[in-house]
């Protein structure tokens, strides 16, 4: 057996969660941190195509858009980004207390990031009921009757407002469900960290855990600007 | 240890801070008349908050592993692709 087996075994007794194929615990962490990161680069592609219908159609359809945008309050929509920004520190502090073993502190940062994600969808729905409300949402029963803004004379077109409304639900609605998907991963990290599983030694679930809330932090810090503060200023 | 656990926690709070002024500073941006501007300083303001996250919080920045910078580059590289020939396409139609 070479020097380095023997080194690898014998760390591996020090530590049960480093896994036998993986030479130290920093291979591990770095392994598992590439995997999520090279996960989280097809999420960006996967968003960037929409990104790119909204950004194509805004350009194409900018008045349109502008009067569908501020039928939405951007004051709720703030409100959403500075939780999510808040639940991003909460998260942040979960990795930090789970590396420094302060079990009270990862508690009670997971247990916060929870309450910020219902806020956040919390908020979510009360937007989205007053678009059915409205009948701002696509499809047969659809009524628009706005002006474009800086224009008093012209009336926006119900069709191209559609379009504006289709991405809206689709973009915000496809980021509810990373939200939803982001608080079911957070009650098992909290359950995990209930039971003493995350420790300085083995935190990998948290820290991976914690780059998914952060990702879906940044997808909403790019819709706010885009989809609610359209020529606001008219 | 201890030291160095207490500056990242300064660290991630003055990010914090920095990040919701940015989205007042969003806000403020958007309620001025800036002309054509105005999407171009949304996406700047929305583009630096997006970098602290992935460089502080995400920590993209004190990392070890090369491979994971160049994946994290790599993505912001083939989304400007994904953005920039379709606007080229797209936004030069009507020239014609």
């Amino acid at each position: 057996m070479s020097d380095s087996q023997t080194a690898s075994v014998s760390s591996a007794a020090h530590n049960p969660a480093l896994l036998h194929h993986f030479a130290t615990e920093e291979q591990q962490r770095d392994s598992a941190s590439l995997g999520m990161w090279i996960f989280l680069s097809t999420e960006v592609m996967f968003f960037g195509g929409l990104f790119c219908a909204y950004l194509i159609y805004r350009l194409k359809y900018f008045g349109d858009f502008a009067a569908a945008s501020q039928t939405l309050d951007w004051k709720l929509g703030a409100t959403n980004t500075a939780v999510l920004i808040c639940s991003s520190l909460t998260v942040v502090l979960a990795v930090w207390a789970a590396q420094q073993a302060k079990r009270a502190v990862l508690l009670g940062s997971l247990v916060l990031t929870l309450i910020l994600g219902f806020a956040f969808l919390g908020i979510k729905s009360i937007e989205y009921a007053e678009k059915f409300e409205k009948h701002h949402v696509p499809g047969p029963t659809f009524q628009f009757d706005q002006k474009v803004p800086g224009h008093p004379d012209q009336q926006a077109s119900p069709g191209h407002a559609q379009i504006y409304f289709a991405l809206y639900f689709v973009m915000t609605g496809l980021h509810a469900l990373h939200m939803i998907i982001g608080i079911g991963i957070f009650v098992w990290l909290l359950v995990t960290a209930w039971k003493g599983r995350l420790t300085p030694e083995y935190n990998t679930p948290m820290e991976i855990g914690g780059l998914y809330w952060h990702f879906v932090d940044i997808v909403w810090i790019y819709l706010f600007p885009l989809l609610y503060l359209i020529d606001l200023h008219k | 240890m201890s030291e160095h656990s207490s500056s990242s926690l300064t660290t991630y709070v003055v990010i914090w801070l920095i990040l919701l002024l940015g989205t007042a500073l969003t806000v403020f941006a958007a309620r001025i008349d800036l002309g054509p501007f105005n999407a171009a300083v949304a996406l700047t303001i929305a583009s630096v908050k997006a970098l602290l996250v992935v460089l502080f919080f995400m920590h993209v920045k004190g990392a070890s592993e090369k491979l994971l910078k160049l994946v994290v580059i790599s993505t912001i590289f083939f989304l400007f692709i994904l953005l920039a020939l379709s606007m080229a396409d797209y936004g030069t139609r009507l020239w014609s």
